[in-house]
């Protein structure tokens, strides 16, 4: 099965199940307009001028059929917003185990990185049968990363990570846009997504080479870029232990908390001053203009593939 | 000419007798370029409006043309994506601002809310005449964008792209639009001071016709919306020319800041569009078929409550930007509320049709037409406003297609049924009513060839703003472009018969439609000062006979 328009060919579980949320929606959305249509059509007919006809009584007000005509489609149409709500709240929360790739976007090109290493720019390969969470942001104006396959897009923004998971599941070729007008090439800016058998995407892991995983890569970094000389462990300089740092909860100079997720971890990088840790100095500068959003999504990968559970 | 002469001719017999006292027709007051530039005359003000967005429905139709050329075939032979990008842009901001927003209020509205309420004119004349001065140096701002090249942000003008990235006349185009809102602002002032004030004894909120309502309604998000616009556009500036951090996150800024402020003010301006072709509708079908609008009240609550509800729903154009998931749910939720004002509307203009003597006139052929797209686009608004559906067919065709059915099936096509009902009132001429009933026809098949496929296409995944494509998407594509040469021949038509009428039409009399409303009850085209007489209002709107027949 394509999915139910032909037309659209439909590679998720999710694309399938929308096809049918939007067909039953046009059912009842026809029900409620068609009466309408033929309506005004029998009217026009039935009683254009100098027709005889029996006009007599006609009514112009009825309460009672004023608010069932108000009330009942909506109550019709509240069961479909359920459905679509929990669709999209279901978006909006990947699965434990989706394997992350990292997505940054520029005028006018996508870049992706898997958890391996391979970078790959404008097509994105992916296993089917397997949830992937992709992370993204962008490096000059918003973007959004669309895959009418699959149904799903999501903005990508500068200075922030937003997220999109999904799970391919039928080996294919399929269009991958940027939907968000983005400039002079924005029509240019797309690619595919090639979902394949997940031995073939293993085939194609090993092709493309990689120069080490994504935390490995960011490993190195940190090591160039000599971020232990304050954050190490025997370091001079007091600066916040980074072990364990992904996922616990920090409390700021203000006294206000925050979850240390990737949104955070990149902003304490790019821009360290926003938000400094309580009980240490402002001392850290900023790396922007050192750190393009690629690698600070490689340092951040790199911190959250250090040891947990060695936090004070 | 000797007078007597002149009432020889048998075409002038049929002219209305006018005593001097009753006055000359305010078209009569004068012809010279001093007395419609310096006029404070509401209607002639209307006149001065009606050409002026005429000139820039041309100048928006014509980037239009330029869209479809280009997209008959998959790769970008036409333009080039910069040109593309700047005639999707012009044709977005001169439709919007310069055509859409003025069309139906400051034509119309600016006529007849006076003629309708038994007023002079309106409570501000000269305020009347500086809204419309305001307006065209804005306009003025606009050609001069387009004279130096245009400029490719879209008509939204998203940050940062705007603000830092985009290489065209920005500020030229900011500058525009901040200008033209002002001239909404005080065309909003003045219609609620004029509602308020001017109404003639006897005519209490109860017998206000719909047209009335609707424009009351409207004047209220001009003035609490507008100004909205008006500062978030010179925030843009300022961060464009001075380089302020507000919106672009290298400087320090926030770039859905911007979208929050633009769609406050932007989605409740879809319904300033809207609610005034609802009003045109209302007369329309209570006219042909010479009945009172069933449900009054319905009906203009329905008004207010579309205003009200519609400046609590700007974050469904936000689904996925980035906005928290609960505020999209209360979002989409509110979207769905203020569908049933809408929906009341419809549901009663059929009623009302119901044991009516209907009058199949170019004019209300023209509000079928409106009732069909605009319930279309309702109910496709409908599937946009659901947050997983529009997960898949935001920023594609489908959105294009569905706010084009609301914003040229409904506001274009009422604009065209007022003028339709309403031409002879102002110039005083009979057009060719078959010629009419032929562009009706020609706009509402050319319409639906036009967009209906690009339904199919934003669902197949085709993102907007996109001058080459893959060419599986080609053959809807084709099929919208020969829709809209149809279209164009249907909106071509009107400027011909209607033009034509003005010299050859018959002369019309007071109230050719035998319709109700005290507009009908000056001479066609109305002296200057309106009513010889204040009228005193002793019945409701929409007095038909009980029988129906005329």
């Amino acid at each position: 099965m394509i999915g139910l328009f032909p037309f659209a060919p439909a590679a998720s579980a999710h694309a399938r199940h929308l096809d049918t949320l939007i067909g039953g929606f046009s059912v009842l959305v026809a029900l409620l307009a068609g009466p309408v249509i033929v309506l005004i059509f029998a009217f026009a007919v039935r009683y254009r001028r100098g027709k005889r006809v029996n006009r007599t009584r006609a009514e112009d007000r009825n309460v009672w059929l004023e608010v069932s005509w108000s009330v009942i489609p909506f109550l019709l149409i509240l069961g479909f917003f359920v459905v679509a709500a929990r669709m999209y709240f279901a978006l909006r929360e990947p699965p434990p185990g989706a394997m992350p790739i990292t997505v940054v976007a520029k005028q006018w090109m996508w870049k992706f990185q898997h958890p391996t290493g391979q970078a790959e720019i404008n097509r994105l390969h992916v296993p089917v049968g397997q949830p992937v969470r992709l992370t993204m942001t962008s490096q000059d104006v918003i973007h959004s990363l669309y895959v009418p396959a699959l149904r799903i897009k999501q903005d990508v923004l500068p200075g922030r990570y937003t997220e999109l998971w999904f799970t391919a599941d039928r080996p294919g070729t399929y269009h991958l846009f940027c939907a968000e007008f983005c400039g002079t090439d924005h029509a240019a800016m797309g690619g595919g997504l090639i979902a394949m058998a997940p031995g073939d995407y293993a085939r194609w892991l090993a092709d493309a080479g990689g120069g080490g995983s994504l935390a490995a890569q960011g490993a190195a970094l940190y090591a160039r870029l000599g971020c232990g000389s304050c954050h190490g462990a025997s370091a001079a300089v007091r600066a916040p232990p980074l072990d364990g740092l992904f996922g616990a909860t920090v409390t700021l100079a203000d006294g206000t908390t925050r979850r240390a997720d990737e949104q955070y971890l990149r902003d304490a990088i790019l821009d360290p001053n926003a938000q400094i840790t309580a009980g240490y100095p402002a001392i850290m500068p900023t790396y922007r203009g050192v750190v393009d959003e690629a690698a600070a999504m490689a340092l951040v990968a790199y911190l959250r593939s250090l040891p947990k559970g060695a936090r004070p | 000419m000797s007078e007597a002469g002149l009432h020889d001719s048998p075409r002038e017999q049929d002219v209305p007798i006018q005593t001097p006292a009753e006055g000359r027709s305010y078209l009569a007051a004068g012809s010279s370029l001093r007395s419609w530039l310096l006029t404070t005359d509401h209607k002639r003000i209307a006149v001065l409006y009606l050409v002026t967005i005429t000139l820039f429905f041309a100048i928006a139709a014509f980037a239009a043309a330029l869209i479809r050329l280009e997209l008959l075939t998959p790769k970008g032979d036409l333009l080039s994506a910069e040109g593309y990008n700047r005639a999707f842009t012009v044709h977005g901001v001169v439709m919007v601002w310069f055509f859409l927003i003025p069309s139906i209020p400051n034509v119309f509205g600016n006529f007849l809310i006076p003629l309708m309420i038994g007023a002079r004119d309106l409570a501000f004349p000269r305020l009347n005449l500086a809204s419309w001065y305001i307006f065209v140096f804005g306009g003025l701002f606009t050609l001069a964008m387009l004279a130096f090249g245009g400029v490719d942000t879209g008509w939204t003008f998203y940050t940062p792209l705007s603000s830092t990235y985009a290489n065209g006349n920005v500020v030229l185009a900011l500058t525009a639009v901040f200008i033209a809102g002002w001239s909404s602002i005080l065309t909003g002032i003045n219609f609620i001071v004029t509602i308020h004030k001017l109404r003639a004894p006897g005519m209490t909120w109860g017998r206000l016709p719909l047209f009335v309502w609707t424009h009351y309604a409207t004047a209220l998000i001009l003035v609490l919306a507008t100004p909205v616009l008006t500062v978030t556009l010179l925030l843009v500036m300022a961060e464009r020319v001075l380089g302020l951090g507000i919106f672009d996150p290298a400087l320090g800024g926030d770039p859905l800041l911007f979208q929050h402020l633009f769609w406050f003010y932007s989605h409740p301006a879809v319904y300033i569009m809207v609610l005034p072709a609802m009003g045109v509708v209302s007369e329309l079908v209570t006219a042909a078929a010479h009945r009172k609008l069933f449900g009054y009240w319905f009906v203009a609550y329905s008004a207010l409550g579309i205003a009200l509800v519609g400046f609590l729903v700007w974050g469904h154009h936000m689904f996925v930007a980035g906005q928290g998931m609960y505020a999209s749910a209360a979002f989409s939720f509110l979207s769905l509320v203020v569908a049933i004002p809408s929906a009341i509307k419809v549901y009663n203009w059929t009623a009302t049709l119901y044991k009516g003597s209907i009058a199949l006139n170019a004019a209300f052929l023209f509000a079928m037409g409106f009732i069909g797209l605009f319930v279309m686009g309702g109910l496709t608004g409908l599937m946009l406003a659901m947050l997983a559906i529009d997960v898949h067919v935001h920023d594609t065709y489908f959105v294009v297609a569905h706010f084009h059915y609301i914003m040229v099936g409904g506001a274009v096509t009422a604009f065209l049924g007022a003028v339709h009902y309403w031409w002879p009132k102002m110039f005083g001429r009979m057009y060719n009513e078959g010629w009419g009933s032929i562009s009706a026809g020609f706009i509402f098949i050319g319409f639906n060839l036009t967009f209906f496929p690009q339904f199919l296409l934003g669902y197949a995944g085709m993102p907007r703003r996109y001058h080459e494509y893959p060419p599986e998407f080609q053959t809807l594509q084709v099929l919208s472009s020969s829709g809209a040469s149809l279209l164009a021949l249907g909106y071509g038509l009107p400027l011909i018969y209607l033009l034509y009428s003005l010299r050859h039409g018959e002369p019309a009399p007071p109230n050719p439609w035998h319709a109700a409303g005290l507009e009908w009850t000056v001479p066609s085209p109305p002296p200057t000062h309106n009513f010889e007489q204040p009228p005193i209002v002793t019945y409701d709107a929409y007095d038909y006979p009980e029988d129906g027949e005329p």
